[in-house]
């Protein structure tokens, strides 16, 4: 059985359409990431899945119980830890912890193996509020509540959003180490970076999914070369760059630009030589998920 | 002294034994893009808190935009911009409300606010937006619009508070686009971001841990230092060090 079945929801807001069309499965054992910007509509996603919104159009199944007929079950089994911070800020880290444990029926001790490699990290400060933690902190404490009572599948909605790379890092270390316990996980997040760090994502924006597949095919289904550029002026580089019309995509990536074309190489080089950029570097460059992403994001406001 | 926008010697701050920021020193050359980095807690706020005149430092000395940060808070506000992701922009006033808004706030004519207004407002292609409220509009957009109004009384100097966050890949760099456009016009730029590509994009970065500033090179000069491939691969050395 497949954890998470999404058949073809779609959901609006009035008149913007917050759901285009999605369908999607999460496989056992899974860790699939939703990867896109905000108002991709990766939340609303999650709040249909969690019983907590209804779908204009469409199906979706978790645990193998429909969203709609079996509200009552999939809520007592799966954990969702929603985009905002959202335990009481004035329980301390222990109180939010057992109250959490409480509501499900059940205690701390009971699957506190679960939590433990993640509890531990917080266990010093079980007497502070919740409100007075860190983000790193405040991010471990949601994500023990929502794996309190042992659920079936578990839903991360932005888990790292405005949380700092070191703590990012500690957080995708942690749901690695869940997955080898064999929870499925649906996770959603803005930073491309964590893609690869994903079994396969869909890619969404504004409503809907532009791709899904494993991280290493999104890349090698980029389809054409990169040439990483630099120089010592980059805002001159760029705008040079964007003027010729050999050039289809220039993007600042890091310390270079990533750069695709129309046209041979020899022709840009032919093209900047004459403009006198000091420094001036060209060499082969790696495409990576933002790279596909930014081409799939083109290509649909083209369509539209 | 006016060539540089910003400098700082010790200066520090304390919140009962807490020490936020912690001696620190510095100097932004003006027109500089500064990336002020560093983990959640390290006392980055603060310190920014401070420059921008809003909290008065314990100890240490700084001027900012050649404005001492103790006796002449006043004036720097005047001389300074800032816009930070979770504050920005009025969500129920329209476009153009907000920046009427800003600039009769920086005490900007009603000549000037009307010239601005249609600059900026071609500047972004938001002419046909000018009549919607900011709350309709996507956050990039919002990024944006709130980026062009924190500099839209010409300030010396721009705070940007993690500008980009959940922002698009292509609206991020467009945001970039006009950071690099404002600088090169002269204003200097001191910015947060968790991103750590963006950080490459900077002159220069300074990297806080635990209230002291850590590192602070150009982007090049840190990766030779910690001989790293990336950015972020010095801030997870720097900032795991501590632990």
């Amino acid at each position: 059985m497949q954890p998470i079945v999404v058949e073809h929801i779609h959901k609006s807001f009035g008149d913007l359409k917050a759901l285009h069309d999605i369908s999607f499965t999460v496989d056992e054992g899974e860790l699939f990431g939703l990867i896109g910007p905000d108002g991709a509509g990766k939340s609303t996603l999650f709040r249909i899945l969690t019983t907590l919104l209804l779908a204009d159009k469409g199906n979706a199944q978790v645990n193998g119980m429909d969203v709609v007929k079996h509200y009552r079950t999939i809520r007592r089994e799966v954990g969702y830890m929603p985009g905002r911070f959202s335990l009481y800020q004035d329980l301390t880290i222990e109180e939010n912890l057992n109250f959490f444990a409480t509501i499900f029926n059940t205690t701390v001790e009971e699957n506190y193996d679960l939590i433990k490699d993640i509890y531990e990290q917080i266990a010093p400060f079980a007497k502070r509020p919740a409100g007075k933690l860190s983000g790193g902190m405040k991010q471990k404490l949601a994500l023990c509540c929502a794996l309190v009572h042992k659920p079936k599948v578990l839903f991360l909605d932005e888990p790292t959003t405005g949380v700092d790379p070191v703590s990012r890092k500690e957080f995708w270390d942690m749901l690695q180490r869940l997955k080898t316990k064999g929870i499925p996980i649906l996770v959603s997040t803005p930073y491309m970076d964590e893609a690869i760090l994903c079994d396969r994502v869909a890619l969404m924006q504004k409503g809907a999914i532009m791709q899904i597949n494993t991280p290493a095919n999104i890349v090698k289904s980029f389809g054409m070369p990169v040439w990483a550029m630099k120089a010592n002026n980059m805002f001159r580089l760029i705008h040079d760059l964007r003027a010729f019309e050999g050039v289809n995509s220039c993007y600042a990536f890091g310390e270079y630009l990533h750069v695709t074309l129309h046209t041979d190489l020899d022709s840009i080089k032919a093209y900047l030589a004459p403009l006198g950029h000091e420094g001036l570097e060209i060499k082969p460059a790696r495409p990576g998920i933002e790279d596909a992403f930014m081409q799939l994001m083109q290509e649909q406001n083209e369509l539209t | 002294m006016n060539t540089h926008a910003i400098v700082t010697k010790d200066l520090t701050k304390r919140f009962g034994d807490f020490i936020a920021t912690n001696a620190i020193t510095f100097e932004v050359g003006q027109g500089e893009i500064f990336g002020f980095l560093g983990a959640n807690g390290a006392g980055k706020t603060t310190a920014m808190r401070m420059l921008c005149g809003l909290l008065r430092p314990s100890s240490g000395e700084a001027t900012v935009a050649g404005y001492d940060l103790y006796t002449q808070t006043e004036q720097i506000k005047k001389r300074i911009g800032y816009m930070s992701q979770k504050f920005s922009l009025y969500e129920d006033l329209t476009v153009k409300e907000n920046i009427r808004f800003y600039g009769g706030i920086y005490g900007l004519s009603n000549q000037q606010i009307k010239q601005k207004t249609q600059e900026l407002l071609a500047r972004l292609q938001m002419e046909k937006e000018e009549r919607q409220l900011v709350s309709s509009l996507p956050l990039g957009w919002k990024q944006k619009l709130s980026f062009s109004i924190a500099v839209l009384h010409d300030p010396s100097i721009v705070f940007l508070d993690e500008p980009t966050g959940g922002v698009d890949p292509i609206t991020r760099r467009q945001f970039w686009d006009l950071i690099y456009e404002s600088a090169d016009k002269g204003v200097t730029i001191f910015v947060t971001t968790h991103y750590m590509d963006e950080a490459e994009y900077c002159n220069r970065i300074s990297i806080m841990v635990d209230g002291k500033i850590k590192a602070l090179d150009t982007p090049a000069g840190l990766k030779k230092q910690y001989n790293a491939d990336s950015m972020n691969e010095v801030f997870l050395q720097l900032a795991r060090a501590k632990s």
